[in-house]
């Protein structure tokens, strides 16, 4: 348990390390990436260039292990689980919001360190906006 | 450093993030999960949850208290439309079970279909939107 919160706190620190390098703190880098008429920024292409590679390899490392190092079992979302009408709503609401404001729940997250107004008013209504869709699809709980 | 160099770095550390995430405990790395996890305030999984949120704003504090500038949003987007923004964004991730971190970077890695579908589903709406703005309002971005 303390072990399992420990990693937890690292990993949201290189995380956290990982996105500020990378420029995904800027919203501007974001909607210059999603912003097509305007000066194209690339750099989204670059960080999933650097990140599904490095995550890609070590997961089929990882997942032959019989169990993780700090827990009993994995916890990793169901393989043969269906494309429905929630997961392709959801992901082109997110899509949306994400293209209206330049950030999305990591970086968001992530900048409240800067305690500038724009971003706590962002993650104040993200969190409103996950109440409401917690509320509207109470039942089963999220796998990841 | 070239800018591009730099996103790439930056991805490769967010690459080893959830791979440390993924060994230790056996879990996704999907931030809108963990944190719209802890608004269910359930004992069981509420400390490891707060711990990953405090250390990803203390990284980002370490970060800041040397080069804050990477931190400002110079978008130029209007606050309101951020609120709305953040709105969507938190009601899509919970909806769509995840966001650029859970589907983006950790399902493409795992080649899950649903992450897969989400991921060109939330990327085109991003494009839509964003262009759409510019083209409407102008601005910076």
């Amino acid at each position: 348990m303390t072990r399992q919160v420990a990693t937890a706190f690292v990993t949201g620190f290189i995380f956290a390390i990982g996105l500020a390098i990378a420029g995904m703190t800027q919203p501007q880098k974001i909607l210059g990436f999603l912003n097509l008429a305007g000066n194209w920024d690339p750099s989204l292409m670059f960080v999933m260039a650097g990140a599904i590679p490095v995550h890609w390899i070590s997961y089929r490392l990882i997942k032959g292990r019989k169990s993780p190092l700090f827990d009993v079992k994995w916890h990793l979302p169901e393989e043969n689980k269906r494309v429905d009408f929630a997961l392709m709503f959801g992901a082109l609401v997110f899509g949306v919001g994400w293209g209206l404001s330049g950030y999305c729940p990591g970086p968001a997250l992530a900048s409240l360190a800067s305690a500038e107004l724009d971003v706590a008013i962002f993650v104040a209504m993200m969190t409103g906006g996950m109440f409401l869709g917690r509320w509207v699809s109470a039942g089963p709980s999220r796998s990841d | 450093m070239h800018p591009w160099l730099m996103s790439l770095l930056g991805g490769s550390l967010i690459g080893v993030a959830a791979s440390l995430m993924l060994i230790a405990n056996g879990r996704v790395t999907g931030i809108s999960g963990i944190y719209s996890g802890l608004l269910g305030f359930n004992r069981a999984d509420f400390s490891w949850r707060l711990a990953f949120v405090v250390g990803l704003i203390s990284g980002a504090f370490v970060f800041w208290l040397i080069k804050p500038e990477l931190f400002h949003n110079l978008s130029g987007r209007p606050i309101g439309v951020l609120a709305i923004g953040g709105l969507l964004v938190g009601f899509g991730t919970v909806i769509g079970s995840g966001c650029t971190s859970g589907h983006g970077v950790c399902g493409i890695s795992r080649l899950s279909v649903r992450s897969v579908v989400a991921t060109m589903i939330f990327m085109a709406a991003g494009v839509v939107t964003a262009t759409w703005f510019f083209k409407t309002f102008g601005g910076l971005t």
